[in-house]
């Protein structure tokens, strides 16, 4: 075999993630007809949309969660059964498993991957000390604050190193204060790591903050209406909401979106 | 007592709310009460309801006796609903997880299962004479077929009902079908299960006990109920049955602790 250095080289960086030919209709309607998609790879990208557009359809595609019609998705070069992926679903309560500890919790993905015992415990602990948590990890998911667990749930999708991060509406089910703690916590993953994580969000300010670009979506048959990108360095801070360039770009993406619905 | 903000008032309600942890005596002092005044005023004829003293002194005086105690019956119902509700869980859960992971299968046999659970039990007694003989077999047969019922019923809708958001989650970080069934399809239908061993070894209990009453055996609280019935030594009755109610309540208790410890998510 020739690719014995291990490189990102097979594929170019831009085409990271590659969406060609994608159908999907639910019960006749059709949600999706012939969608094409290129994403780069290290990037946070949000994808917002009017309601019933099918934002989390589309991701729900793209991680394998449900099967196309037609279509190939391809991430890093490969198929996607053979990617990895991390993926935060919108509701925490019922996605961490409530019977084992939030430790055990975190590590599962490297359970399912056979990964030993004691390897699991370092990669687990590696993780906690980069993102500097402090929580009593050995309690029971239920025991913790929402943000907390939507905390775990974000510690359980990295832990593998997916090729991939996926986040479901993450701050939906989280109050105000909330939502400021793991929006922090997601770009300290971001920059500590330049996963490329891929964002659905019902709220523009949320879709904006942390993204490097934006992708606004129709309505049903859905199409990718324009791709904006949002350059401002990081961290972004509490203050970024009232930067020019945020300002700029979130109005320009309000104006895209209002466009749509007049259509 | 604790000190609160505003020690008067705080220290009082604190005492009121203490007090409301003796609630659930105030019945059993009305029954007893009741029973005292029935027995004593000559309402009902002492040979019917000897008086709660008299009920529990002979309780006291049966109860270690060297031959014939309430002790050794109490220990041998007490085996029966173990040994009754031990068979039908480890035949139940394991049918009913299976039926439930092949909804086609289960729905094959979905009625049979109803129809039986919603038969009386005990109408099958006759039945169970009638293959089993008039043996010990039939105290211990019976109650766990009708356990067995509640166990798969409960097992299987458990699997069938279990939320799919945690089994998506599992699927996405690379599970396969083994892993999804040990790590969470089992648990997801954990607290379903309980409520079919809870309902399982109350039926049992009951089943074991009406066995004992009617089926050749000389053994057994059911058994002593009824004899000291015929013979008329209503204070041995009423002690048996007192202590029947006792094992019932602590069976009951034990299976809730049980329950607690192991589904400690349930209704989080």
């Amino acid at each position: 075999m020739l690719n014995i250095i291990p490189s990102p080289t097979m594929t170019t960086t831009a085409d990271f993630i590659q969406v060609q030919g994608l159908c999907k209709s639910f019960e006749g309607q059709v949600l999706y007809d012939d969608f094409d998609l290129t994403l780069p790879q290290g990037q946070i990208i949000s994808i917002f949309g009017p309601n019933g557009c099918g934002k989390s359809t589309l991701i729900n595609l793209m991680s394998g969660l449900i099967p196309m019609d037609r279509g190939q998705i391809t991430i890093a070069g490969k198929p996607l059964r053979r990617s990895r992926i991390g993926y935060v679903f919108q509701n925490y309560r019922e996605t961490l498993f409530p019977w084992i500890s939030a430790l055990d919790n975190i590590a599962y993905p490297l359970r399912v991957q056979g990964v030993p015992p004691k390897e699991r415990q370092r990669r687990v602990e590696q993780l906690l000390a980069r993102f500097d948590i402090k929580l009593d990890l050995r309690r029971y998911p239920y025991q913790f604050s929402g943000g907390q667990q939507q905390l775990i749930a974000i510690l359980r999708a990295v832990v593998a190193e997916p090729d991939v991060l996926f986040l479901d509406e993450p701050f939906s089910a989280l109050d105000f204060e909330m939502t400021l703690y793991i929006r922090e916590k997601l770009q300290e993953v971001h920059m500590e790591s330049h996963l490329t994580t891929i964002v659905v969000s019902h709220d523009l300010e949320d879709a904006v903050y942390l993204a490097d670009s934006i992708l606004l979506l129709s309505k049903r048959p859905t199409r990718l209406v324009q791709q904006v990108s949002f350059a401002l360095a990081r961290p972004r801070t509490p203050e970024t909401i009232v930067d020019p360039e945020f300002v700029r770009v979130k109005s320009q993406c309000l104006e895209i979106f209002r466009e749509e619905m007049r259509r | 007592m604790s000190r609160k903000a505003s020690p008067k008032a705080g220290g009082k309600k604190v005492f009121l709310r203490q007090l409301d942890k003796l609630l659930p005596l105030i019945g059993v002092i009305v029954l007893l009460s009741l029973w005292e005044f029935s027995a004593t005023s000559g309402w009902i004829s002492e040979v019917l309801l000897p008086n709660p003293i008299a009920t529990i002194s002979e309780l006291w005086t049966i109860a270690f006796r060297p031959e014939d105690s309430l002790f050794a019956d109490f220990i041998t119902t007490l085996a029966r609903t173990l040994q009754a509700f031990a068979i039908a869980a480890l035949l139940g859960v394991p049918l009913g997880i299976m039926l439930g992971s092949y909804e086609r299968l289960y729905r094959s046999v979905e009625f049979l299962i109803d129809f039986f659970r919603s038969t009386p039990a005990s109408a099958l007694i006759p039945m169970f004479i009638l293959f089993l003989g008039i043996t010990d077999w039939n105290t211990v047969v019976i109650p766990a077929f009708a356990a067995f019922l509640a166990i798969i019923f409960n097992s299987a809708y458990g699997v069938m009902n279990a939320r799919q958001s945690r089994i998506l989650a599992a699927k996405v970080m690379g599970a396969n079908q083994w892993d999804i069934f040990k790590d969470v399809l089992f648990w997801e239908s954990l607290p379903q299960i309980f409520i079919g061993l809870r309902t399982g070894i109350s039926i049992a209990l009951v089943m074991v006990i009406v066995a004992e009453m009617f089926i050749g055996t000389d053994r057994g609280l059911g058994y002593r109920i009824i004899q000291m019935q015929q013979i008329l030594n209503v204070k041995d009755m009423y002690a048996s049955i007192l202590v029947t109610g006792v094992l019932g309540y602590c069976l009951n208790m034990l299976f809730r602790w049980i329950e607690k410890r192991t589904v400690h998510w349930s209704g989080r």
